[in-house]
């Protein structure tokens, strides 16, 4: 479960054509609005980034075609997508299911990390903090999205509509939990 | 039943712990009092108060690692961790410095104290000098003991051991290695960090992929070929026409196999390493070690399937239980 | 500024043990010097004949003498050596806590630098107990052993040699060997000095003695001498090697006395350094492995 490459379902390219083609500074506002929603409601966040709350952060789902670069802040996060790598002070990267697993619980970065599904480049700390804040924060990606209403949610579409479209992708936290 | 001793090094992990079974959670402080000081992870003090509450609400106890060596001319942080963890209503601290359980012992006399496995007390004799010098309770055995050991041992002492079963191995006794320091100024014993990732560079070599750790090769690998993290004491090194890992292989322990025979030796806890792993991580391995302890309590052979998920397609080893690994 | 012999953490034949401390005694301008084993007890038998006579002859030259402790005390055997240690009439050097626990209260002992005293604590507990002398650890960063040299005990800090960087139940000479650590017919005699261990990009990194492993640089105090005298420390540590040790405690010892300057000894000290290189990191707050000479 835990030591080998768990099988991460990765995008076939035709299902992310529409990526493509979308406009992604609208979708970039939309995620920073989902990402200064979380970081509201789950201030913790921020607080175990530490030392490395200023970096920027570069989270590449290889098997899209787009880099979020991600820019924390306790009010003003700022999430920029980019077709090409940006400039970052850490990058992690690895199939989009990968990434949401980690973030619902579904997956152990150190294990994603050992079988190299998961790649860390420039300031590891920096990704481990990262990886640990989130791990944490016990988010639901799914559902903070789905709460997202308006024309906001609608720039998203085609990025939720590819997730959806793959089955065995973790977009909701996959354990319940005791009071 | 054995006492199924479980790490998290966050609230989440914590709660995932307790839900998965986990009879007592072991975790620290967000600082260098606590020998996993890795960024993004640990407790603040109201964290830790509110994972206490949590943990005694589901009939869990919490043990409080504070299990560095205090540094000189600043021992009070080290001291505020006691006196923060009992005011949270820890049910014991683990400490590892001989200054700091003198200090416990006579400050706060009440607060159960657990001998860290970074002291290294690895015979009846030591193990019983902390027993009567400072009322310590229970001993956590390092990782350089046979079973056979182990039952000599408990046969001539009067306090609790507890043995780690699973996670990442130290081949070095506990406390007393400064490698890690040596190579990146860094160290466990003070700074409660080993192979510090602020340490590491990764480099790739046409096909191969290095891992630098304060400038020294820890180990080469091809490019996308599974890695481990590069510790320094499992790294890959040539000495005199041999090259390969010299000290340990990058295998971590796994003595699930042996919890009946280490119930025999009279091991009252069963700890699991991974502060630094996931929640998911620590729910799969609890919930296993969970059923293996019911298992022996009840007679029952072990649920070897199960246990076997956990380490496949790792290298997996019982380490020092076994004679043959020294 | 006094000069300590540490224990001899290498395992030499019985000639060459007794050689080393005849010469010792004899030649090298020291005030204490501590043998006996430390790694390996399996090692002892070999030499243990030679250890009274050494002790009779260091004292009749003038020289305090302790014996060391082991540095990991696991087997029954070694129990018993360790119980017994505090019973020959010598001061025992406690290298692991377990001696301490045979040491009746009350009677004087010195700690040696594989125990871990990081904090007035801990060495007010131990001089509290009766610890007349402690040689800190080599990691332990200057603003700490300037902390520490204030206390009261006497303190020693590591001056030249390999440093004892971890101990393990697991032997690595044997296992470089493919031999199990019972049957390691003492391989570890063929490296006096360690054997090196290097990356795989061919950089000296360590060096692995039985269950020991040591820096593969040869740390020196040489530069840091004046800061640590001012800061009240008691001592300098030095480790036996297998070739040019009396040369090596003469320079140290010129050195103290403001003879020669550091730029010297390490000119002098450089062919006799095992592994050829220099390192005091930890004495000036960088990893250990770097040199400021």
């Amino acid at each position: 479960m835990f030591g080998h490459a768990p099988e991460i379902p990765v995008f076939p390219g035709a299902m992310t054509a529409p990526l493509r083609l979308a406009p992604l500074a609208p979708m970039g506002v939309a995620l920073t609005l989902v990402a200064r929603r979380l970081i509201a409601r789950h201030p913790g966040l921020i607080a175990r980034l530490g030392e490395h709350g200023d970096k920027r952060f570069a989270i590449d789902p290889t098997d899209l075609p787009l880099t979020l670069l991600m820019h924390p802040h306790p009010t003003h996060t700022r999430i920029t997508l980019y077709r090409r790598p940006p400039e970052a002070d850490a990058r992690i990267a690895g199939p989009l299911a990968g990434l949401l697993g980690l973030v619902h619980g579904a997956y152990d970065g150190d294990a994603l990390f050992f079988s190299r599904d998961l790649v860390i480049e420039g300031d590891t700390s920096a990704a481990l903090a990262l990886r640990n804040a989130i791990d944490d924060a016990e988010l639901d990606l799914g559902a903070e999205i789905a709460a997202l209403a308006g024309p906001f949610g609608a720039v998203l579409a085609p990025l939720i509509a590819a997730m959806q479209r793959v089955s065995g992708v973790a977009l909701t936290r996959v354990e319940g939990g005791m009071a | 039943m054995m006492e199924l001793v479980c790490p998290a090094g966050t609230p989440a992990a914590l709660r995932a712990a307790v839900e998965a079974g986990a009879h007592a959670i072991y975790c620290g402080f967000a600082d260098e009092t606590n020998a996993r000081n890795f960024p993004g992870l640990n407790f603040s003090r109201e964290e830790l108060a509110d994972g206490i509450a949590f943990a005694h609400r589901h009939g869990a106890k919490v043990l409080v690692a504070i299990n560095t060596f205090p540094a000189a001319g600043r021992q009070a942080v080290w001291h505020r961790a006691v006196a923060d963890a009992e005011a949270a209503g820890a049910d014991a601290v683990i400490l590892a410095d001989l200054g700091l359980v003198a200090h416990v012992a006579e400050a706060h006399p009440g607060l159960r104290r657990h001998l860290s496995v970074q002291a290294a007390a690895a015979n009846p004799d030591v193990i019983n000098f902390y027993a009567e010098n400072f009322g310590v309770r229970r001993v956590v055995l390092p990782r350089v003991l046979t079973v056979a050991e182990i039952t000599a041992i408990n046969r001539e002492i009067d306090v609790e051991t507890e043995v780690f079963v699973f996670g990442g191995l130290c081949v070095m006794a506990e406390g007393r290695c400064s490698l890690s320091s040596y190579a990146t100024g860094l160290s466990p014993n003070m700074n409660g960090v080993c192979s510090p990732p602020s340490h590491v560079v990764y480099a790739e070599e046409g096909e191969t992929l290095a891992a630098r750790l304060g400038g020294f090769t820890i180990q080469k690998a091809a490019k996308g070929a599974p890695a481990p993290y590069p510790t320094l004491c499992k790294g890959c090194f040539s000495s005199g026409g041999v090259t390969g890992h010299v000290f340990e292989d990058p295998a971590s322990l796994d003595a699930s196999e042996l919890i009946p025979a280490l119930a025999k030796a009279g091991v009252t806890a069963l700890k699991i390493e991974g502060r630094q792993r996931s929640r998911a991580y620590v729910r799969e391995v609890v919930r296993s070690f969970r059923a293996a302890v019911e298992a022996v309590d009840a007679g029952r052979p072990l649920p070897v399937g199960q246990l076997a998920r956990l380490s496949e397609g790792q290298a997996a080893t019982t380490g020092a239980y076994a004679k043959t690994w020294r | 500024m006094e000069l300590t012999v540490g224990p001899n953490p290498f395992f030499w034949d019985a000639a060459s043990w007794r050689d080393f401390y005849s010469r010792l005694a004899d030649e090298a301008p020291v005030e204490r010097v501590v043998l006996g084993e430390l790694v390996c007890s399996k090692r002892l038998p070999f030499y243990q004949a030679e250890i009274p006579v050494a002790v009779e002859r260091l004292r009749a030259a003038g020289k305090a003498v302790a014996l060391t402790s082991l540095a990991l005390v696991t087997l029954k055997r070694e129990r018993n050596l360790t119980a017994e240690l505090v019973d020959a009439g010598v001061e025992v050097e406690v290298n692991d806590l377990t001696a301490l626990a045979h040491v009746p209260p009350g009677a004087a002992f010195s700690v040696g630098p594989l125990v871990n005293v990081y904090n007035e604590g801990t060495l007010g507990w131990l001089a509290g107990r009766g610890a007349a002398r402690v040689c800190l650890p080599p990691e332990l960063p200057p603003g700490s052993v300037e902390v520490l040299a204030k206390v009261g005990v006497p303190v020693e800090v590591w001056g030249w040699g390999r440093l004892p960087l971890a101990i393990s139940a697991r032997c690595y000479h044997a296992r470089l060997h493919d031999r199990a650590k019972d049957n390691c017919q003492f391989v570890c005699d063929r490296d006096p000095d360690g054997r090196a261990v290097d990356t795989l990009d061919g950089q000296r990194f360590l060096a692995v003695n039985g269950v020991q492993t040591l820096s593969a640089a040869c740390a020196s105090a040489a530069h840091s001498v004046e800061r640590l005298r001012e800061a009240g420390v008691a001592g300098l540590r030095l480790q036996p090697q297998s070739e040019g040790f009396v040369e090596i405690c003469k320079l140290f010892r010129a050195l103290l006395e403001g003879r020669i300057g550091p730029a010297e000894v390490d000119a002098k000290a450089r062919p006799l350094a095992p592994g050829g290189r220099f390192c005091d990191g930890f004495l000036t707050g960088a990893p250990g492995v770097a040199w400021s000479g």
